[in-house]
């Protein structure tokens, strides 16, 4: 590992590396153990957790696209109950920062979910999801409505003591707007982007190749959208922003920080190497090193414009 | 769980059929802990195009060394990889999933279909090595001979006498289905125990025979996959009962009681 200085503060939090995993494609952090040094990262977002477990959509669920994927899990998660019991005693014990995705179908719900949290050794911040595109109530109506979004993030700031960050959907007209809002509520990061709603067909079937119909579309496809988010986002709010969106590679990491984010999430390319995360924290610290940097910091919002 | 990623060298390519090839790939940590029915995510290309791994089936071992995937070329990913050459490498993970339970079992009938008559090859050899003395018949379906390759052959050199064959168009073997095969061929006085993997009309066939006839059957499920290690969640099937949570085909399976899940 490189000496290389690769803290980043969010929330009021030291992380030591900005890499995190993004939520929904790293399980609860164990299912990575073969293949990374989990306490190399800088955190782990684990799968969303709601109040009661969920048993997702009928499959088909996902379906390879060129240079993404569409899926439509559809929030399957085992429950606030069996997440505190069953999963974070491991996750107490992987000597990074670990942060719990929540979402619900009310208000209600999430402020449940942030105060039972709370109260739960070993979380360092929550991450709000009001952007899942694949249920029905929730999750993308809180998202799309500047209004409800900072809602949702004032009645969970209300009930938390954690530093909240919310995770945004690109399925909005102007997602500065959203990401104002959720700052006005009292969230300490925004991050972002959540997938974009597609859709895939079978042509000799004439079905869609989801049984959901629509999906989320991740992976590199999506990268310079969410790129182009991250730097408008970045602009319009004081809080930190977390880049999310077909990072797959140092480069892509580093695209991020220039455009303005503190922190990244990996999420598609963990799938596809599953050592993504950790290839590049080690990357990070080879560009810090090669470049004579004082640290990653001096990186963040570094773009130089025409 | 002794999974790990492995850049295996290929060490031999070899095309049995006009689609269908044999891959050997060096991978010792793999090959150690490979168990029949488990399989492996082989990354078909660093460019990202194919974005996803494939999940392919594990073969055979050899001498605690070597991995050995069979596959049929039916896209883009495995078109690269019938490209590839030995010296070249490739990402594997593995191994994933849990296998075939033999454990007690006395007389054993593997009943494969098309591609998925390449686990069960790892298992014939299992069953051979274990079960003393070992009894086993190996029922094989394919639409037409030509399918078949050199794998009729390969179970008879191991030993496994009892090797059956049927073809949709009748040209080797029954003229039908392999899962006729079972009423027609095991004798019901033995209690058998099946196992079988194939495309999934023919394993819902067996799996009817098997409950007729009162047999234990065990079977390999393929779904699309995105990680193989239960991060994703996308290979969910449902349980027999269609309620409760779903199963995952990496994790819970490939391999699953045939009573463990739904046959819609």
């Amino acid at each position: 590992m490189s000496e290389a200085d690769l803290r980043v503060t969010i929330g009021g939090l030291v992380f030591k590396n900005p890499v995190l995993t993004a939520s929904g494609t790293f399980g609860y952090g164990k299912e990575f153990a073969p293949y990374v040094n989990l306490h190399h990262l800088g955190g782990v977002v684990v799968k969303g957790i709601s109040l009661e477990p969920r048993r997702g959509n009928p499959p088909p669920r996902i379906v390879e696209t060129a240079g993404g994927m569409l899926n439509a899990i559809g929030l399957e998660n085992v429950g606030l109950d069996r997440f505190i019991t069953e999963k974070m005693p491991y996750l107490r014990g992987i000597g990074t920062r670990v942060i719990v995705n929540i979402l619900g179908d009310s208000l209600e719900e999430y402020q449940t979910l942030g105060q039972r949290l709370s109260e739960v050794e070993g979380i360092s911040a929550l991450e709000v999801n009001i952007s899942c595109p694949n249920v029905k109530k929730g999750g993308v109506a809180f998202g799309t409505d500047p209004a409800m979004a900072e809602a949702v993030t004032r009645a969970v700031c209300a009930h938390s003591t954690l530093p909240v960050i919310v995770k945004l959907s690109p399925n909005v007209n102007d997602i500065a707007q959203i990401a104002r809002a959720v700052e006005a509520g009292g969230a300490q990061a925004v991050s972002l982007i959540n997938t974009l709603l597609g859709m895939a067909i079978d042509v000799r079937s004439r079905r869609p190749r989801l049984a959901n119909i629509v999906g989320g579309l991740s992976g590199p496809a999506i990268k310079p959208i969410a790129l182009r988010m991250v730097w408008q986002v970045a602009q319009a709010v004081k809080i930190p922003v977390i880049g999310i969106g077909g990072i797959t590679t140092t480069e892509d990491a580093l695209e991020f920080l220039l455009a303005g984010a503190t922190a990244i999430e990996v999420g598609t390319a963990n799938f596809v190497n599953p050592r993504a995360s950790q290839d590049i924290v080690e990357g990070l610290g080879r560009y810090v090193t090669d470049n004579r940097l004082d640290g990653i910091s001096e990186v963040i919002g570094g773009l130089i414009l025409p | 769980m002794n999974q790990s990623e492995e850049q295996a060298e290929i060490v031999r390519q070899e095309q049995l059929t006009p689609e269908i090839f044999r891959l050997t790939l060096k991978a010792p940590e793999i090959a150690r802990s490979a168990r029949p029915g488990q399989f492996v995510m082989v990354q078909t290309t660093s460019c990202y195009d194919p974005l996803l791994r494939r999940p392919l089936s594990i073969h055979q071992t050899v001498a605690d060394e070597q991995v050995q995937l069979m596959y049929k070329v039916v896209g883009k990913g495995t078109r690269l990889l019938a490209g590839m050459t030995p010296g070249q490498k490739l990402s594997l993970t593995g191994p994933l999933g849990h296998g075939f339970e033999l454990a007690g079992k006395q007389a054993i009938c593997l009943v494969g279909g098309g591609m998925g008559i390449a686990p069960l090859y790892f298992l014939a050899r299992e069953i051979l090595r274990t079960n003393k003395p070992p009894k086993c018949v190996v029922l094989l379906g394919a639409r037409t001979a030509a399918e078949f390759g050199p794998l009729p052959r390969d179970f008879m050199d191991i030993g496994i006498t009892e090797t059956l064959l049927a073809t949709d168009d009748g040209s080797l073997g029954h003229h039908g289905f392999v899962a006729d095969l079972l009423a027609q061929h095991l004798n019901p006085s033995h209690q058998w125990s099946v196992c079988t993997c194939g495309p999934h009309p023919m394993m819902k066939a067996v799996v009817g025979q098997c409950r007729k006839q009162g047999w234990e059957c065990q079977v390999s499920l393929e779904t699309m996959m995105a990680c193989g290690i239960s991060a994703c969640l996308g290979c969910a099937t449902p349980r027999a009962d269609l309620s409760g949570p779903y199963l995952h085909v990496c994790k819970d399976g490939p391999v699953f009681k045939a009573e463990e899940v739904a046959w819609l």
